[in-house]
């Protein structure tokens, strides 16, 4: 590990080499992984229960507590207090991440479906569509936008928080903050704060593209933007000729 | 045929949304049910294809209980257009139309293609198939909706206020074009509207619902205006029921002046080279080169509703009527309009007398 005192800590070649152990790359390896875990996890958990509070409109109160309480939530207190049941290791920080993810992804999953047009329901119902078409194909589709950004939010604040892992003695690039604090390199703390800060916008460039290939044209706005041909407006067909006034 | 047995339905709070209904919706004909909010035009409606279950009492279409039927198989079967027309915004407007065949398991391409007909029948053009509704005006968006209803060529159709959400010139073109395309296609149609005046120009038959799920009086349009069966009707319908009333008769049977027969107030009609008529000369009116305007025509296909409003209408109480070919053939003065009126009255009378 580099100490020079003329080159920082993240511009130090030395600290980029892919593979070595304790280099960046494997840093952000491993944060990734804690991240893209997390979230699976918190996904799977929170987005079915979203749905089904959003479409059967039962239990609403659990997803509006659920997104206060997770704010409300300090994830280093809840990790120290997860550590004392479990002991170091994964399991901890995993379980912190995961409660600090499901609020954002089960409140929006929950207000996107709750978003959704009734009358485009009634209407699906109406032509024959059994309900779960109707959450498949009508209601997912159209609370799109707000559920991925529910996941966005909720990315944001892993990549951001799975810093705690280095607290319990694991990797990731909470290890620079941890470790730079110990050893007083200020240097190191920062290289982590900006990759950390890097990595979450990258993530959310990722979700943005995401969003863009898989919400419908029809209700991202994009169709109103595309360029058009012009067309022309369906006329009042014309009174009879002689018939003026009356009718 | 669409029958109500009986139907009753009480909500879980205990209101009673229709009471006791008795109906029959001719096959191929277009029901109208009219009344004020409240009055369980909606729900029953809603019932036909199980969106709302009926308390007790049965409901058939063509003689089958639609309870003994897979809600979502009875409704598949059943065109279904609402208020605001419910399209799927994140489809386009051929996907959307291709709803019914598409649960049905109709191939992609043969759903798209029974898309592109609807379309052409319901007057929208085939470049709006891959737009998405949000780039369609409200009343595009309803014809797409009605389009999407007819897509699996239901015997039955059920509307929901489906012209209320447009502005009224929308409207009247929205309703012509949906008796033409009724008259091509002969559905069984139950309509729901709370304006009594699109009830009866649409309607083959008005059910008028008032408060609390009562049918207060089931006849057809010209029925309903000449003979409302209880106070309720006749202040539903309105007061100028007598002069909407005349809508249904044609100027057939009325009697014209000639075209220079001798006018009290010295007024000349003023004629082109081909005998058209171009307005009205003489005492305080226009000049022969410049006459005062007709304000209208009529020949003796239209309705003496619309005979009777030209001869008020007229700047001398006198309305010309021309042939097919736009020549003035004939004049109505007032007082001679309103002698036959008479008449006709009698006659009426006298044949329901004898009848």
């Amino acid at each position: 590990m580099s100490t020079t005192q003329e080159t920082p800590y993240l511009f130090d070649p030395a600290n980029w080499e892919f593979g070595a152990a304790g280099s960046i790359p494997s840093f952000i390896v491993t944060h990734l992984y804690y991240t893209g875990l997390a979230l699976a996890i918190a996904i799977l958990i929170a987005v079915p229960v979203g749905l089904y509070i959003g479409h059967t409109g039962r239990l609403a109160f659990v997803a509006i507590n659920a997104g206060n309480a997770g704010r409300a939530l300090p994830t280093l207190g809840l990790v120290s207090l997860l550590v004392t049941m479990f002991g170091l290791g994964l399991i901890p920080a995993l379980i912190a991440l995961v409660i600090l993810a499901i609020p954002p992804i089960l409140t929006s999953t929950y207000a996107g479906l709750r978003a959704v047009d009734r009358a485009a329901v009634d209407a699906a119902k109406g032509m024959g569509m059994r309900e779960l078409g109707i959450l498949l194909r009508v209601e997912i589709p159209m609370a799109l936008p707000l559920i991925i950004s529910g996941l966005r939010s909720a990315a944001l604040q892993v990549v951001a928080t799975a810093t705690v892992a280095a607290y319990v003695g694991l990797g990731g690039l909470g290890r620079l903050l941890v470790d730079g604090l110990a050893l007083n390199q200020y240097d190191r703390v920062v290289a982590g704060a900006v990759v950390v800060a890097v990595l979450a916008i990258v993530i959310d460039l990722v979700a943005e593209g995401i969003q863009r290939l898989v919400v419908s044209p029809g209700i991202s706005g994009r169709a109103l933007t595309r360029p058009s041909k012009s067309f022309p407006t369906v006329s009042p067909t014309q009174p009879r000729a002689g018939t003026a006034s009356a009718g | 045929m669409i029958t109500f047995d009986g139907v009753r339905k009480v909500f879980p709070d205990g209101t009673v949304a229709v009471d006791n209904l008795d109906l029959e919706l001719p096959t191929g004909k277009i029901t109208v049910f009219v009344g004020p909010s409240g009055c369980g035009k909606t729900t029953s409606l809603r019932m036909i294809n199980r969106m709302i279950e009926p308390t007790s009492g049965r409901i058939l279409i063509d003689g089958d209980d639609v309870t003994s039927q897979d809600d979502a198989l009875l409704r598949r079967r059943i065109g279904y257009v609402i208020q605001h027309a419910g399209l799927f915004p994140h489809r386009t407007i051929a996907e959307n139309i291709a709803t019914v065949p598409h649960l049905n398991g109709v191939n992609k391409k043969k759903a798209r293609a029974v898309a592109l007909e609807l379309m052409d029948r319901v007057g929208l053009d085939e470049s709006m198939a891959d737009r998405y509704p949000v780039q369609l005006s409200g009343g595009q968006q309803q014809r797409v909706g009605v389009a999407r209803a007819l897509a699996a060529d239901p015997p039955v159709m059920l509307m929901d206020e489906p012209f209320s959400a447009v502005d009224p010139i929308v409207r009247e073109v929205l309703q012509a074009e949906f008796l033409r395309i009724q008259g091509e296609l002969g559905k069984t149609i139950a309509l729901v509207t709370h304006d009594i005046d699109e009830a009866i120009k649409i309607g083959d038959m008005v059910a008028v619902f008032r408060q609390g799920g009562h049918l207060a009086q089931f006849a057809t349009p010209q029925e309903l205006l000449e003979r409302p069966a209880n106070d309720f009707v006749a202040d539903f319908v309105g007061r100028d029921r007598g002069f909407r009333s005349l809508s249904f008769d044609t100027a057939a049977a009325l009697e014209v002046d000639d075209l220079f027969s001798v006018a009290t107030g010295g007024e000349v009609l003023v004629l082109d080279g081909a005998g058209h008529p171009h307005g009205w000369t003489g005492p305080g009116l226009g000049s022969t080169s410049n006459p005062t305007p007709l304000g209208g025509t009529f020949v003796t296909g239209d309705s003496l509703r619309l005979v009777t409003d030209l001869a008020i209408s007229s700047p001398v109480g006198i309305a010309v009527r021309v042939d097919e070919t736009g020549r003035a053939d004939g004049v109505l003065r007032h007082d001679s309009l309103v002698r036959q009126l008479n008449a006709r009255r009698r006659r009426r009378a006298e044949a329901e007398s004898t009848s």
